[in-house]
């Protein structure tokens, strides 16, 4: 054990504060210390990708990073994701296509869709797979996946033109 | 596997990390995006006592152009470097080859200085410098100092740096309107190490290529440059026969070692593709320009 030091960040929109171990990586301190298990530690060593998180809005390895060096910074889980129904329409897609089996890459899968789907312009299958390279699922070979991504891209297309005709 | 336990400190300046590494007596790691350190402890490769976090030091941030050189801070995120306008500008190289740099997770953490610091021989970013003539910009506790570098890369995880050093910034000369480039890798899986990488840059005026510069990602312990597939093609026309000329040169050039999964006349045989491929597209891009005869 090492000493303990004090940490303070913004979680899920809820400001914490703990000590920590400073070899605790965040992906432990958000599972051990927060209880929010959504996040998945799989490889721990930025390799599967189950882990992923929103730091400032953009996907990082939650193994990846010391809960320490998160001080001050704004962390989503996918938990926070999934209370602030910013990806309720990525979820309702991958449960259509069934896009999961076992689900355990899901939660760093869904991140990694959130961010993919921020990009503007049209993306092609191809580009999708290229975004998905970090994460690792063995269940379902990816055609699901990328399937339940574009048709959420068709989606929010179709609702942006009727949102712009309505204009 | 969990780190070894560690002190962590976060440096807000340079002095600040330059007392705690004397402090340490070197028993310790600075961090920067730490897309490679933490694996590492993780793994319990390296156990130092002190973890010294760099990263949020602003002296090291930021891409300006500086005359003819374009200086890009070693805090530069691989994400940053992928969509700066200025580096697309000046020293396209880099944009060229930041796609291929690990997945786009890592991207939004790890640095440019982080990549080159660490010499990686697998890693894009230290080989595309030396065909970039870059000169490496490095601090200690007595000031700071500039390196080439061609010559910094000495052995497998091994810089010119001495312990304690920390990299600043990246000085690019900038692009002429007649420099070319591409980069180009093969890869078992997007965003994975590459079997080999390359990058081709060179200056194509009326048809002939000068300043050629071919550096290789992971054909040995060190990123480097192929001087005799260079010399085949330097003041001649990058054509079917000069091409040919620097893959046969290749052999003498690379000699990376057999691994379990990919032998070395394997490695060196991709690399040909490679550059053949490369070639052509620099060459092809001379010729839009209708610089080409």
């Amino acid at each position: 054990m090492s000493e303990r030091v004090p940490v303070s960040m913004i979680v899920n929109g809820e400001e914490v504060e703990r000590f920590v171990e400073p070899r605790t990586t965040l992906g432990d301190f958000l599972r051990t210390d927060l209880e929010l298990t959504g996040t998945h530690l799989g490889c721990e060593m930025g390799v599967c990708g189950a882990c992923l998180v929103l730091v400032n809005g953009k996907a990082v390895h939650s193994c990846l990073m010391l809960a320490v060096a998160a001080e001050g910074e704004s962390i989503q889980t996918v938990e926070g994701l999934s209370e602030s129904k910013e990806i309720a329409d990525i979820q309702r897609a991958f449960h259509n296509r069934n896009a999961l089996q076992c689900g355990f890459c899901t939660p760093g899968v869904l991140v990694t869709a959130h961010e993919i789907l921020k990009q503007e312009g049209p993306l092609s299958r191809e580009e999708i797979r290229d975004g998905l390279s970090g994460n690792y699922c063995r269940c379902t070979g990816y055609e699901a996946i990328v399937d339940a991504i574009e048709a959420v891209l068709q989606e929010r297309a179709a609702k942006g033109d009727s949102a712009e005709l309505a204009a | 596997m969990k780190p070894a336990p560690f002190r962590y400190l976060r440096a807000n300046t340079l002095e600040e990390a330059f007392a705690a590494y004397a402090e340490a007596e070197g028993d310790c790691r600075y961090m920067a995006g730490g897309q490679s350190l933490i694996p590492a402890l993780s793994l319990r490769l390296q156990a130092p006592s002190l973890v010294i976090d760099i990263s949020r030091l602003e002296e090291l941030r930021g891409v300006s152009l500086e005359e003819n050189v374009l200086r890009i801070g070693a805090l530069t995120r691989h994400n940053e470097t992928l969509h700066s306008p200025e580096i697309a500008k000046y020293a396209p190289l880099l944009s060229k080859a930041a796609p291929y740099v690990a997945h786009p997770a890592i991207r939004n953490k790890g640095t440019i200085g982080g990549t080159i610091a660490h010499a990686d021989p697998a890693a894009e970013f230290p080989a595309m410098i030396l065909a970039l003539d870059a000169e490496l910009e490095i601090a200690s506790p007595e000031g700071r100092r500039r390196t080439p570098a061609n010559g910094f890369f000495q052995g497998l995880y091994e810089t010119g740096m001495e312990p304690g050093e920390i990299l600043v910034a990246i000085h690019v000369p900038v692009f002429g309107v007649n420099d070319r480039c591409a980069y180009h890798e093969l890869a078992r899986r997007r965003g994975d190490y590459p079997l080999v990488g390359c990058g081709v840059r060179a200056t194509i005026e009326d048809g002939v290529a000068t300043n050629c510069r071919f550096a290789f990602v992971a054909v040995g312990p060190v990123p480097q440059r192929a001087l005799h597939a260079e010399a085949a093609v330097e003041r001649q026309r990058p054509d079917e026969g000069s091409i040919a000329a620097a893959q046969e040169a290749l052999a003498r050039d690379l000699q990376p070692d057999d691994d379990s999964e990919t032998p070395a006349a394997m490695r060196v045989h991709l690399a040909k593709v490679l550059l053949g491929r490369l070639l052509r597209e620099i060459a092809g891009n001379s010729q839009k320009a209708g610089l080409a005869a």
